[in-house]
């Protein structure tokens, strides 16, 4: 049997994997029936709704005819590392580590760390420019969210403050 | 009158100099944020979302609101003169919209969206207010039979006017749904799906979903195309005023949006995106003028009606958000998120709780509209200049944006964690082709929807015949499936895919 649908053989599975998971979850509370409804009720109906409508995509996906196959194409692992690799550093930085004994760096350190992963997720890279780029985002966060809209962050490193 | 004297009051709230300013302020914001490629309403509210947390509660919705005008407006603009549509409503824009700058008429094109969104929203403003009373009483008489089986209704229309395959559309609000369940049960105080981490027994953030699914899944979705597939108009844009001809083109097709819009804009579900496609449809069919260009050439009616009906649509779409606290679309979910935020649960008891926030909110509805029109016009340079700017100067800067967006959120980083992971997810789906709007709505009406259901079943004391025994319930029912019936027909099954697919 052919896959017709790459795209939807694929999201057929991820959603039946998915509803089969919340509904094998939801059936460790207590299930309840209609007029005193348990904590695991209304998941365990849904997890089984989804897993059903995964499997009608995916039997579709195996049956119905379409034009270009749908494929799915290559991932584009390079911007996908980088920007989410860019968010968890940044994150890192700001508010510490305690786990591996990392302190708050702040909000500048974070923003120069972000600014560098992400940027290589384009197409090309240019060290100066980049420079340039997190200097004037780390002048305009510090401006716009510090100082007018005064949000609480750990600006500088807190071994520098203390 | 009743009405003007609640508009009155509305006019007194919103009529402050530091009203005014937000409504300034988040006009301006959201256009600069909307304006950017493939950023639209939702992740543009999402990103600029916690600049309103200190803002009093009035003062913040208001903002909001005009955050989500502003970035209506600046994706008109990216879809006219970039060719590629900020966000969903203003895909049609993009076909006449283009096409008039490729033709040196850049200017009048966006003017004609400008004053037919300025009028719509005249418009819109006028019936949000007309409707919001009377159907506020009618939502004193909904019970939780009602609301469940309201609910339905707006999911499956959401579904059916969505784009793309339906079955999958349906199974991203369940989806949605059951994401809207992990956290604390409000009935039992289980902590559900937590996997004893103590931030989740709170529940996903809602930002974290549409921040990680729309900001990241798009920016990573972005870069992975060529540079060169972008392709942006810098000419320089002159001579703003249509002539006279325009005019006369113009403005039947502005009325006709405007009423479609406006109407569309309160079905559950309808909203702006499907004003705009029926709009230009509607265009399409009406004969063309003699010496009239051709769709698809630069017609301005083209970019006229599709605005002004997005605008009208995007203004009455509050209607069933303020009146029965039920958002028809992803954009009111996320404004429904918001007004949770500042302690506002949205419903029927707003206007009566709380009258000036509710008419203020409506009064700067139409002051945003205004400002819209003032500000772009003239502005209409600045965008330009900012859509020249490399990719690889905004992308990092939207990172940032929305990281600290994030983080502020709830000052932790556990939201910045989770946020990854729905970055992930997102890019998933976009690859899966996938669309993740509907999942949004079904995580906001998730917790809504089991709480209803619960109320209701524990009324009729398990006996599920309560939904088609009230009959307001049994009408809402028989709406959805007659919604799903009619789309689910061959010959409507055949138009609805060409029409969103056509381009």
């Amino acid at each position: 049997m052919n896959i017709k649908s790459q795209k939807d053989f694929f999201s057929g599975l991820m959603f039946m994997a998915v509803g089969i998971a919340f509904a094998w979850g939801a059936s460790g509370y207590t299930i309840g029936n209609g007029a005193r409804m348990g904590p695991g009720y209304f998941p365990l109906v849904l997890g089984v709704l989804l897993a059903v409508l995964g499997a009608v995509i995916t039997f579709k996906a195996l049956v119905v005819e379409t034009v270009d196959g749908d494929k799915i194409g290559s991932f584009a692992w390079k911007p996908l590392v980088f920007i989410i690799a860019a968010n968890l550093v940044f994150g890192a930085a700001l508010g510490g580590l305690p786990s591996i004994g990392l302190p708050p760096m702040g909000l500048i350190v974070g923003i120069f760390a972000l600014t560098f992963i992400a940027s290589n997720a384009g197409e090309e890279f240019n060290f100066k420019e980049v420079t340039i780029l997190a200097i004037i985002l780390a002048i305009l966060s510090y401006a716009a969210f510090i100082l007018l809209l005064k949000l609480q962050f750990p600006v500088w490193p807190t071994f520098i403050k203390s | 009158m009743e009405l003007f004297d609640n508009l009155a009051l509305g006019f007194g709230v919103a009529f402050t100099l530091q009203n005014l300013m937000y409504a300034f302020v988040g006009c301006l914001l959201g256009t600069l944020i909307g304006v950017l490629p493939g950023i639209g309403p939702l992740a543009t509210i999402a990103m600029l979302l916690p600049a309103t947390y200190a803002l009093p509660p009035v003062a913040a919705l208001i903002m909001l609101a005009g955050i989500y005008y502003g970035a209506q407006y600046g994706g008109s603009t990216t879809a006219i003169l970039v060719n590629l549509p900020g966000e969903s409503s203003s895909v049609v824009t993009v076909i006449d919209g283009y096409q008039m700058a490729r033709n040196g008429r850049a200017g009048p094109a966006l003017a004609a969206a400008g004053m037919g969104s300025f009028f719509a929203g005249c418009v819109g403003t006028l019936i949000l207010a007309a409707f919001a009373a009377p159907l506020t009483e009618l939502a004193f008489k909904f019970g939780p039979a009602e609301y469940f089986s309201l609910m339905i209704l707006g999911l499956i229309g959401a579904v059916v006017l969505a784009s793309g395959s339906l079955i999958k559309a349906v199974a991203m609000i369940v989806l949605g749904l059951l994401l809207g369940m992990v956290g604390t049960d409000v009935n039992s105080g289980v902590a559900r799906f937590s996997f004893d981490v103590a931030e989740l027994t709170d529940g996903i953030g809602f930002i974290v979903i549409a921040m990680g699914v729309f900001g990241y899944g798009e920016i990573i979705s972005n870069l992975s195309k060529h540079e060169s597939e972008r392709e942006v108009f810098t000419a320089t844009v002159s001579g703003l005023m249509p002539t006279k001809e325009d005019f006369k083109n113009m403005i039947p097709a502005v009325l006709r949006g405007t009423a479609l819009g406006s109407l569309l804009g309160i079905l559950p579900g309808g909203g702006a995106v499907m004003a705009a496609f029926a709009a230009y449809t509607l265009e399409k069919k009406t004969k063309l003028r003699p010496g009239e260009v051709p769709f698809g050439k630069g017609n301005i009616r083209g970019v006229a009606a599709p605005e002004a009906a997005n605008n009208a649509g995007a203004q009455t779409s509050f209607i069933p958000l303020l009146t029965l606290g039920i958002p028809p679309n992803a954009v009111m979910a996320l404004m429904v998120g918001a007004m949770t935020i500042h302690n506002i649960q949205p419903g029927p008891q707003v206007m009566t709780s709380n009258p000036e926030l509710f008419w203020g909110l409506i009064a700067s509805m139409w002051i945003g509209n205004l400002m819209l029109v003032i500000l772009n016009l003239p502005l209409i340079g600045i965008w330009i200049k900012l859509l020249s700017v490399p990719y690889r100067w905004l992308f990092p800067s939207i990172v940032l944006f929305c990281a600290i967006g994030v983080y502020s959120t709830n000052n932790t980083t556990f939201d910045i964690w989770m946020v990854g992971i729905f970055g992930f997810i997102g890019y998933i789906f976009i690859k899966l082709g996938a669309e993740p709007a509907p999942l949004l709505l079904g995580f906001i009406l998730g917790p809504m929807m089991e709480e209803y259901l619960r109320r209701a079943l524990l009324l009729s004391r398990g006996d599920w015949t309560v939904f088609v025994t009230r009959p307001l319930s049994a009408s809402l029912l028989a709406a959805s499936a007659v919604l799903l019936a009619i789309v689910l027909m061959p010959s409507v099954k055949a138009k609805r895919e060409e029409a969103f697919v056509e381009d």
